[in-house]
């Protein structure tokens, strides 16, 4: 349950635990680096401009690896380009997040065999959080990827590793496929 | 070409500028193939290639001022290497000519034209990145494209990718 569902009291007071306010501060303010590799960066762009406009999340690029809380790993990764993603992802502070957009750094995708210039899967050089399909993924499906790092950050509690919150976002996820029914059995669509 | 055929103008202007090479240079040039796509000839002799690209350009019924391409391409069969190079005269004559020239597999070279036409040095990096082409005398011959470490030419057609590259995995 998030932080405001919760409601706030007469006196304006809300009693919450310390993991719940941090963690609504850092999801409702991810700083992704402003990065992008190659047709994926257009859809990214796409989904940061005012159409699906990203900053209603608090989500918006950062021009420095030093700011931001994100990588958005948006197009094919090059052997070339490999080593600068890790020396970006070090150089970005913890706790980070690494977000892997389409199938060319999911996996390398339409390159996966020929293509002897390119990483066959961006986490071959550092770790992945999230797994956005697509060639190259929609606007929505990014979104659907940052609400994923949102859940993940949900999962987080003080002394708790990645790798434990990983496993309990596994746990508890839900199948969209039975929301979104109901959904458009609502709207009677 | 066979009696009856219609040749296009164009063809007809390439095999015109061809004719001038040719009487310059004789036996060091192929025969003329006017086919309607690239009409080309070959330079039979590598080591003429910088004269006859310099004649092209220089020439006042030639004029080929302007380099289209320079590709490179892997006669694996016949252990040859070779460039196309599409030419043209831009805003000049407007007539086109490829010419393609070829060297042995291994230990072959060919003379650089980067300084007949600029556009040719990049070019010629690249076939060198790809083809691993030598071409002698060019004045910053390195990789364009792959890193400086890379091994092997990727366009080759019996290149093997590198199991690794800086301790990372290359194949899928």
């Amino acid at each position: 349950m998030g932080l405001l569902d919760a409601g706030i009291t007469k006196h304006n007071v809300l009693v919450t635990s310390v993991d719940n306010v941090l963690n609504w501060a850092r999801l409702s303010s991810i700083w992704p680096m402003g990065f992008g590799l190659a047709c994926c960066a257009i859809e990214m762009m796409a989904t940061n401009a005012s159409n699906y406009d990203l900053e209603r999340f608090g989500i918006f690029p950062r021009s420095s690896p030093r700011q931001s809380d994100l990588m958005i790993v948006a197009g094919t990764v090059t052997m070339k380009m490999a080593e600068r993603v890790v020396r970006l992802y070090e150089q970005m502070p913890e706790p980070r997040y690494v977000l892997s957009m389409g199938s060319c750094s999911n996996c390398g995708g339409p390159y996966w065999e020929h293509g002897y210039h390119v990483l066959k899967g961006v986490d071959r050089v550092i770790p992945v959080d999230v797994y956005v399909p697509g060639c190259p993924p929609r606007p929505e499906a990014l979104i659907g990827g940052l609400m994923k790092i949102q859940e993940l950050i949900r999962m987080e509690q003080i002394g708790l590793s990645r790798a434990d919150a990983l496993k309990k976002l596994a746990e508890k996820s839900v199948d969209p496929q039975a929301v979104i029914a109901e959904e458009r059995k609502a709207v009677g669509a | 070409m066979a009696e009856g055929t219609v040749i296009s103008q164009s063809v007809k202007e390439s095999s015109e500028a061809y004719a001038i090479i040719r009487e310059q240079f004789g036996s060091a040039v192929s025969e003329f193939d006017g086919n309607e796509t690239m009409p080309f000839f070959e330079v039979l002799d590598a080591s003429h290639w910088q004269e006859i690209a310099l004649f092209m350009r220089d020439h006042a019924k030639l004029k080929f001022n302007y380099m289209a391409c320079l590709s490179g391409v892997d006669y694996f069969p016949e252990e040859k290497l070779g460039i196309v190079c599409n030419l043209e005269s831009l805003g000049a004559l407007g007539h086109k000519l490829a010419v393609k020239v070829s060297c042995p597999r291994s230990g072959g070279a060919i003379p650089t034209v980067s300084c007949v036409w600029h556009t040719a040095n990049w070019h010629e990096r690249e076939a060198y990145d790809m083809f691993g082409i030598d071409f002698a005398g060019h004045p910053d011959f390195r990789r364009i494209l792959c890193p400086d470490d890379w091994e092997g030419f990727p366009l080759r057609k019996d290149y093997k990718v590198q199991e690794s590259y800086h301790g990372i995995k290359v194949p899928y």
